[in-house]
């Protein structure tokens, strides 16, 4: 690369990560701001943790919160073990009837607008309701089974693409030394996709605790979600206590990203093989 | 795939006032026929009503040109990161997928504080002497072109870095040793050689901006029209369930050959990785 187009290059790197971290840091920073006018530092009485007290004796969004973590976890768990079938079915058989169909069925939903996934899905629910009674009125169990018909397809491509790099020499051999299919999966091929399955895991829950649109269509009455309370505040204007919760969240994922990321640059320095 | 079908099937059904807001599409007429009453009154609604015609050609229009604001932020850091060392590409690309973990909706938050009147960029401006009056910037068609580009942006550069970082720059070398300027040997080897990334990116930033609900709802004001908010607003607000579903499976139909392009291009992706 030359000099002039090696500064072209760094001043738009420099220009995008502004534009993608400005935002961020404004947020952080006015969380500790004691104004009530979010966006005007009051110098006198900052920086302050007033917010902060606010926010965790706030009931509603505690409340909010604690579903959230729930669906999210439950949505995760799921979405692990039906996401790892699937891409274990679409890396492993590669000629069977239906396997573009099966693909395409499950990429699809990573690029579907949220709001036609969010009505289909609703209007599944009411069907089957009147159908044959299940599910009973909309709330926690709809909502899960919502999020997780999406984020199923993430885990799905994300140890679909761990497996395309998986040397299949390895069950051969534990096949040869007399392993039985299900303890092969267990013993050789479940540890080496961890990483996948940890990381599909993490995207999983992350994508749920961070969801309106499906959530507001398949919940009920009395289980709204964090960011459905959040949508209501910030529909009325910006609020300090949105600042706080947004200062917690980006620290909880960061540490989480940047721990996961060490240790699987770790891991795989350890093991010398690629990880997703 | 059931889903789909339900929606198809209240689309062509009548507006009812009960719960489920709407009428059964199969009725016993007699003792042994079943009659399918298709309503099509539904469509010929949105057709003759110019709001929905409007809304879906905004939401094309800003769809697109949203991505192409993505795609010139995007490519030259995708391109710029996949140039850079081993332990500096990855530092980068953490930091571009940072933003894209944490909630959208508090991403958009932030904009409100950026952006409004007495926010952040008018209270700089002001005190730098740059503007005397604050500038409307929220609730402005530029906020909400502002915030797609800003939440879809991760999305661009990810597929175009995977891309761009099994590119062989040797023939970019090669190029220049015969004579060729950076400008012409990019325009001629990198960008075409880059064509998938590009395709692939600017299909997971358009296709789901198309339909993008939170953030004309938070930053475009009431004058936004896009499809996304006015099937949530007959859904919710007109409890017009029947509009709504129509409203889903014209989008449906209009979007449906922009993912078997991506699946396409995707494939083709992953069979020249091979």
């Amino acid at each position: 690369m030359n000099y002039r187009s090696s500064f072209f290059i760094l001043t738009c790197i420099a220009f995008g990560f502004a534009f993608l971290y400005i935002p961020i840091l404004s947020m952080v920073v006015f969380s500790f701001n004691a104004s009530k006018l979010v966006t005007v530092w009051d110098s006198a009485h900052s920086p302050t943790l007033k917010w902060y007290y606010a926010l965790l004796s706030n009931e509603e969004i505690l409340d909010a919160a604690w579903i959230s973590l729930k669906v999210a976890v439950i949505n995760a768990s799921g979405a692990v073990i039906l996401g790892t079938l699937a891409g274990f079915g679409l890396a492993r058989f590669s000629q069977f009837r239906g396997r573009f169909t099966l693909n395409a069925m499950t990429t699809a939903p990573l690029v579907m607008p949220e709001v036609i996934t969010g009505l289909s899905l609703l209007l599944l629910f009411v069907a089957l309701e009147q159908l044959i009674g299940w599910p009973a009125g909309r709330g926690i169990t709809t909502m899960t089974i919502g999020h997780m018909t999406f984020s199923m397809a993430y885990v799905t491509v994300i140890v679909n693409s761990r497996l395309a790099s998986f040397d299949t020499a390895l069950e051969e051999a534990a096949m040869d030394l007399g392993a039985r299919p299900f303890k092969i999966f267990f013993v050789i091929t479940l540890p080496i996709i961890f990483p996948a399955i940890l990381s599909g895991w993490l995207l999983a829950f992350t994508l749920s605790w961070d969801d309106l649109v499906i959530s507001s269509f398949t919940s009920g009455p009395g289980s709204s979600t964090l960011p459905m309370v959040v949508f209501s505040k910030v529909r009325l204007g910006v609020s300090p206590e949105i600042n706080v919760l947004a200062t917690l969240t980006l620290a909880v994922v960061t540490t989480m990203i940047v721990g996961v990321s060490i240790w699987m640059a770790r891991r795989a320095k350890l093991d010398r093989r690629p990880v997703i | 795939m059931v889903p789909f079908v339900i929606v198809l099937k209240i689309s062509f059904s009548d507006i009812d006032l009960a719960i489920p807001p709407y009428k059964p599409l199969l009725e016993w007429v007699g003792r042994h026929t079943l009659a399918i009453k298709l309503n099509l009154d539904n469509y010929a609604f949105l057709f003759t009503d110019s709001l929905y015609l409007h809304a879906f050609a905004n939401s094309i229009k800003v769809a697109f040109l949203s991505t192409l604001m993505c795609l010139g932020i995007g490519y030259p850091m995708a391109y710029g990161i996949a140039r850079a060392r081993p332990a500096t590409r990855n530092a980068l690309l953490l930091l571009v997928i940072l933003p894209f973990w944490t909630s959208l909706l508090l991403r958009v938050y932030a904009w409100i504080g950026l952006l409004k009147a007495n926010g952040v960029i008018n209270n700089v401006l002001l005190s730098l002497g740059i503007i005397h009056e604050p500038l409307t910037m929220l609730y402005t068609p530029f906020a909400m072109y502002v915030g797609i580009v800003y939440s879809y942006l991760p999305f661009l550069i990810l597929p175009l870095y995977a891309n761009l970082e099994k590119m062989d720059w040797q023939l970019l070398e090669a190029a220049e040793d015969l004579g060729c300027r950076p400008w012409q040997a990019f325009y001629k080897i990198t960008l075409p050689l880059s064509r998938n990334g590009i395709l692939a990116g600017s299909m997971l930033v358009f296709i789901p901006a198309v339909g993008e609900f939170v953030i004309p709802a938070l930053l475009g004001g009431p004058n936004a029209l896009m499809i996304g908010r006015v099937l949530w607003d007959e859904f919710f607000s007109n409890r017009a369930w029947p509009v709504a579903s129509a409203v889903a499976i014209l989008l449906l139909i209009l979007l449906v050959p922009f993912m078997m392009w991506y699946q396409s291009v995707q494939a083709r992706e992953s069979a020249g990785a091979r």
